[in-house]
């Protein structure tokens, strides 16, 4: 009985993800043409299916390992994977919507599917973090829904009021300044709480810590790049109107401040899985100043973006098998792993120099644009400041995972579990391609980006 | 008859600050359903009858009755203690909440070049910074929801005051979450329940650095 369970589960999943691959084959060759009215493939939602799309792939591979490990009942294991498949459907449509109401609803969708995921493992502690997550996200999404009705009340003045993204930008060019900051400033506190921005980070930094790891790498991959993508889209709305400096300075307090605490935390952070955190809201605050510096930062904040969602994902998935092999997720309990798991102990060093953006990087090279763009813009002080914190953040990341690497103390505990080498392939898939999209990117992804950005120039 | 709604909204609010047990909360809430649909009945008159059935039934089955029975069927259930235990002593919940309706009267008035009317923006203003404070300011988890609720009730307000130009699928699927998300934390909250003894957010300081 269990066994069929098991093979109707993944017959299922397979098809699941042949559907999903077979959609973002069509998205990729219809690429503009507009769907049911409220969909449409337009170049950045494309591109950010692709990437949803190669880690599911990678994701349900790594929750079957998890749940296996965890021997959870078939009747949770079908829960957890219709969460998930729910989860991916969800943040794919949120990619896609061509109309503001559309977007909304299903960014308030992923929080609900995601919800359930998090709070997986059934432990006060994961009881704590579901809370906070779906509380805080909501109230957030009520914020940005309060932005969107100021916003019809804004454009309301012509007989009728069209909510798709192509129509809005018309539409707002004869409506008073400060009613723009207004709406502007509710709609980006509310998307905030989904890309994990500086005044609502503090809900995806719990959900972090307590969901299963795969789920982790989901919330800290994909769905922040639905907050980025709706920032994004609300950013181009907004562009050709008269507050854009106004907008630049709010994301650049925002990207700034998301460093700068993200620096401090990562300071004394001693949880593995909260440091990766912290490192994720640093990375959002730099692409938040990519796109406020703009020139080559559109483009360099989008690529970020997508590289920084491959390396995030190979770090989450690493740290399942870590915390098998040590039964713990604090950093200073830990070590050796070099002598204990090679292969996941040159993951964390190849995940390390992609991370603190070492040269063969791809994320060397969009820092270097973003950094580029703040300096062609003329922005020093920033430019400065978040160098500095950047570099405090770089230190602490590598001061970390070295002692995990090289730490020599001998009373650790033993190795809980034999880890299995071949469950790496997909982190070492991943971070091949964040080395290679870095040094040589296809001319795909490079005309799919310059499409994603040229209204803004 | 819209203004007077209003303003006994706005007073609502008020008496909300001093409220002390859980039940004269539920109470105001379920007042303000009411005060909600009568509103959009007089506002919302001439749109289609579809849309205006909808919208009734939502603020008088939804709002008036169903979340009320709900919390207070939460309640019960996890043996809530009955008081509402602020962190403020009351007073000065009255005199916050009463800053946050005259910050919303010199907002709304200072605000010119779109056309809105001035009753609703303050109305609505002020619900979403009072359930704000009452989030902050109440130990219970149950009284977050309550503060969500005034949020939410707030927001609703704002939208009667765009009439009717969201389309109807967008309007549904707005309700809908918002049923959803009501009803996602009202799980949780008993979740919560059978975890902690007691439902408060000092249960809910384990996740830090």
């Amino acid at each position: 009985m269990l066994n069929r369970n098991r093979m109707v589960r993944i017959g299922l999943l397979v098809l699941f993800l042949v559907v999903q691959t077979i959609m973002t084959i069509y998205a990729y060759f219809h690429l503009n043409e507009e769907n049911a009215g409220y969909f449409k493939f337009d170049a950045l939602g494309v591109i950010f299916m692709c990437v949803l799309t190669i880690l599911s792939y990678t994701t349900i591979y790594h929750s079957f390992i998890y749940l296996q490990h965890r021997k959870d009942s078939s009747r949770s294991q079908s829960f957890y994977f219709a969460a998930l498949i729910i989860l991916i459907i969800v943040m794919t449509c949120a990619y896609l919507a061509s109309h503001l109401g559309i977007m909304w609803v299903f960014i308030e969708l992923t929080t609900l599917s995601v919800a359930v995921l998090i709070y997986h493992e059934r432990t006060p502690l994961s009881l704590e973090a579901t809370w906070k997550y779906v509380f805080i996200c909501s109230i957030g999404i009520t914020i940005t829904f309060i932005g969107i009705i100021l916003l019809s009340i804004a454009i309301g003045e012509t007989e009728i009021t069209n909510f798709s993204f192509k129509a809005i930008p018309d539409q707002l060019l004869h409506v008073n300044a400060s009613w723009l900051k207004m709406i502007f400033l509710f709609m980006i506190v509310g998307f905030c709480t989904k890309m994990g921005l500086f005044p609502m980070h503090t809900a995806a930094i719990d959900a972090h810590t307590v969901a299963p790891p795969p789920i982790s790498a989901f919330i800290s991959t994909t769905l922040m790049n639905v907050g980025f993508v709706s920032i994004f889209r609300t950013y181009s709305m907004f562009a050709h109107t008269s507050i854009l400096p106004w907008m630049n300075m709010i994301l650049f307090s925002c990207g700034l401040i998301s460093i700068i605490v993200s620096a401090a935390y990562l300071l004394k952070v001693n949880h593995l899985k909260r440091m990766s955190a912290y490192s994720s809201i640093e990375h959002m605050g730099l692409a938040a100043i990519g796109i406020a510096s703009g020139g080559i930062g559109y483009f360099a904040a989008i690529f970020h973006m997508v590289l920084h969602a491959f390396v995030k994902a190979s770090v989450f998935y690493q740290i399942d098998q870590f915390h098998r092999n040590f039964r713990t997720y604090m950093i200073n309990e830990t070590g050796n792993y070099f002598n204990r798991n090679l292969a996941g102990a040159m993951v964390f060093l190849l995940i390390l120099i992609a991370i603190i953006a070492m040269p063969p990087s791809g994320l060397f090279v969009t820092e270097f644009w973003i950094f580029k763009a703040l300096f062609t813009s003329a922005h020093f002080f920033i430019f400065v400041l978040a160098l500095f914190f950047l570099s405090i953040a770089m230190y602490c990341l590598a001061k970390n995972f070295l002692h995990i690497l090289f730490n020599q103390t001998k009373d650790l505990l033993p190795a809980a579990e034999k880890p299995d080498p071949s469950e790496t392939w997909s982190q070492y898939f991943l971070l091949a391609l964040v080395f290679y999209l870095g040094i040589n990117p296809p001319a795909a992804m490079i005309n799919l980006i310059q499409e994603a950005v040229k209204n803004l120039r | 008859m819209t203004n007077i709604l209003l303003i006994t909204f706005v007073i609502s609010l008020i008496y909300m600050g001093i409220a002390n047990r859980l039940s004269t909360y539920i109470n105001i809430l379920a007042v303000q359903g009411i005060i909600l649909f009568g509103v959009s009945f007089i506002e919302l008159i001439q749109i289609n009858t579809v849309n205006l059935i909808f919208i009734l039934f939502e603020t008088i089955v939804f709002k008036t009755i169903a979340i009320p029975l709900f919390l207070n069927y939460i309640i019960k259930k996890n043996h809530i203690v009955r008081e509402a235990q602020p962190f403020l002593p009351d007073f000065l919940s009255v005199v916050i909440i009463t800053c946050i309706i005259l910050g919303s009267f010199i907002l709304s008035n200072v605000i010119t070049g779109v056309h809105i009317r001035k009753i609703f923006f303050l109305a609505a203003i002020s619900g979403l910074l009072s359930g704000l404070f009452i989030i902050i300011t109440r130990k219970k988890v149950v009284t977050h929801i309550m503060g969500y609720l005034v949020i939410e009730n707030g927001v609703f307000i704002l939208s009667l005051s765009t009439g009717n130009k969201m389309t109807m699928l967008v309007n549904t699927g707005i309700t809908l979450d918002i049923f959803v998300s009501v009803l996602v934390l009202g799980v949780f909250v008993n979740r919560i329940g059978n975890t902690f003894e007691e439902m408060n957010v000092d249960n809910l300081t384990n996740l830090k650095d």
